[in-house]
């Protein structure tokens, strides 16, 4: 199971990657793998300020849908458009081309709460 | 949790396994849309031996059969199979199953596995006439090979010519080097193939071989993930999504296996319903926009008004979009008729179609 380093993590499976004041969010190795073949990524809160640990979209995969969460509140500044016709890149590359969604950071205090890789690795068992 | 003769070959497969009915299966190996595409295309073989059976012999197995089954069981002949269901005394379904006849005073009904323990119970309680009965289950190993290369692939196994078994027929033969190996033309995926039925000391060694001849066809093992894709697609009905104890063989479109040429289990309502009509049917609808109907999502109406449910619903991998069966009253029930399905906040247009949703 790939779980970067130098990556922040929550415990609903998702990555996230600092810079700045710039988040940039997507769903984990392990997340694609539990979910299987991913065929829908529909985000609706483009442009709109969401809280921490609100919905901001879900994950359709074949058999089951899984709601997002955001890691950090903030202003959903970027939804990955590329998704839109394939969705199948969130299996084949998590950490890189299928990241979901870059957020504005509206309080980095919360960065702090975010699980590094060790933590995540243990939410998992792995 | 149960384990099928094969669930160590599955480990090791490197398969994800899943609760299912009281056993442990495999849900899906390598991926759910690759394993659609290889029983669409090639072929592929599934482990579904949670599957139950129950022989039912003697003088009095027909009588029996007749009495708790709808469709007519006494038009079959040797060697032929056929679909039907058991429906129960409030106008619901007990289970769908396949009754398979040796011959006239040996009968084999295929059920489902989550329903093994009810069936056996309803069954044998209106065993009045007291046919014969066995409980297979916990020694039957069924794997399902479909696709429409399975014939040719398996052809080296068995020295029945597997392309003259017609649909819905089957042969008791050789098969994998074992002997008295059922080979029935019958499946749930809509893209023909066989099911084998042999003993679960033997069943390993039929997988290996059945993976063996299958290789130059590009045979891979398939997961109920893709079982359920595959079923879906052709619309048919699975028990405890699309049909259950509440819902009328009739509104499920099930009136071709509810034969009024006998007497069964709530025949005479059923007959009354069927000449009165139906309130609701199950339909089959895609939907026209981006999105995936779910199981137990509501069916509303142009004004966001509840009309029904969502029984089964999926992203079709042949057709990429998004299917599902459910019940609405009849007024919605036309081909072409507009419905909606709430999928979260939003309310996403459907159009209901005829079955199956995918033609081949």
């Amino acid at each position: 199971m790939n779980i970067p380093s130098e990556l922040k993590y929550t415990k609903d499976h998702e990555w996230v990657k600092i810079d700045g004041d710039i988040a940039t969010v997507g769903i984990t190795d392990f997340a694609q793998s539990e979910l299987g073949d991913i065929v829908y990524v529909d985000v609706d809160t483009l442009d709109e300020t969401v809280e921490r640990e609100e919905i901001f979209g879900s994950v359709e995969a074949v058999k089951t849908v899984s709601d997002l969460f955001m890691p950090l509140s903030g202003e959903v500044i970027e939804f990955n458009e590329d998704l839109e016709d394939s969705p199948e890149t969130v299996n084949s590359d998590p950490y890189g081309e299928g990241w979901m969604i870059k957020i504005k950071i509206s309080d980095s205090s919360q960065i702090d709460s975010l699980l590094d890789a060790e933590a995540y690795k243990s939410v998992i068992g792995a | 949790m149960k384990k099928t003769a094969l669930t160590h070959i599955h480990e090791a497969l490197g398969a994800k396994l899943i609760p299912f009915a009281g056993y442990t299966m495999p849900v899906q190996y390598e991926g759910i849309n690759i394993e659609h595409e290889t029983v669409r295309n090639n072929v592929g073989v599934f482990d579904v031996s949670h599957m139950g059976e129950f022989l039912i012999t003697g003088p009095n197995a027909l009588e029996l059969i007749q009495k708790v089954s709808s469709n007519d069981a006494s038009k079959m002949v040797d060697g032929q199979a056929q679909y039907s269901c058991l429906p129960n005394e409030n106008g619901g379904i007990v289970d769908d199953l396949i009754i398979y006849r040796f011959n006239e005073e040996k009968y084999l009904l295929v059920v489902n596995a989550s329903n093994i323990d009810k069936d056996w119970d309803w069954i044998s309680k209106h065993n009045s006439m007291n046919a014969e009965m066995r409980n297979l289950s916990d020694d039957y190993s069924l794997l399902a090979i479909q696709g429409p290369k399975a014939a040719e692939a398996m052809q080296s196994l068995t020295s029945v010519n597997l392309s003259t078994i017609k649909f819905y027929t089957f042969e008791v033969a050789d098969f994998a080097g074992i002997e008295h190996v059922i080979i029935s033309a019958t499946g749930y995926t809509g893209s023909g193939g066989f099911e084998v039925y042999c003993k679960n000391s033997e069943v390993e060694q039929v997988w290996n071989k059945v993976l063996e001849a299958g290789k130059n066809y590009g045979i891979k093992p398939i997961g109920l993930a893709a079982r359920d894709t595959l079923r879906l697609e052709m619309g048919y009905c699975l028990y405890g999504n699309d049909i259950n104890d509440d819902t009328s063989p009739l509104e499920a479109g099930l009136g071709w296996i509810t034969k009024f040429t006998k007497d069964f289990i709530n025949s005479e309502n059923l007959k009354k319903q069927k000449e009165e009509g139906v309130k609701r049917k199950l339909i089959g609808f895609e939907l026209t926009e981006k999105g995936i109907p779910r199981h137990d999502y509501d069916i509303v109406d142009n004004d966001g008004e509840k009309i029904g449910t969502v029984t089964s619903g999926t992203m079709s991998p042949s057709l990429r979009k998004g299917i599902g069966l459910g019940y609405v009253p009849v007024e919605y029930a036309k081909t072409g008729s507009t419905i909606n399905i709430a999928i979260r906040k939003k309310s996403i247009p459907a159009t209901v179609v005829k079955l199956p949703f995918y033609k081949g």
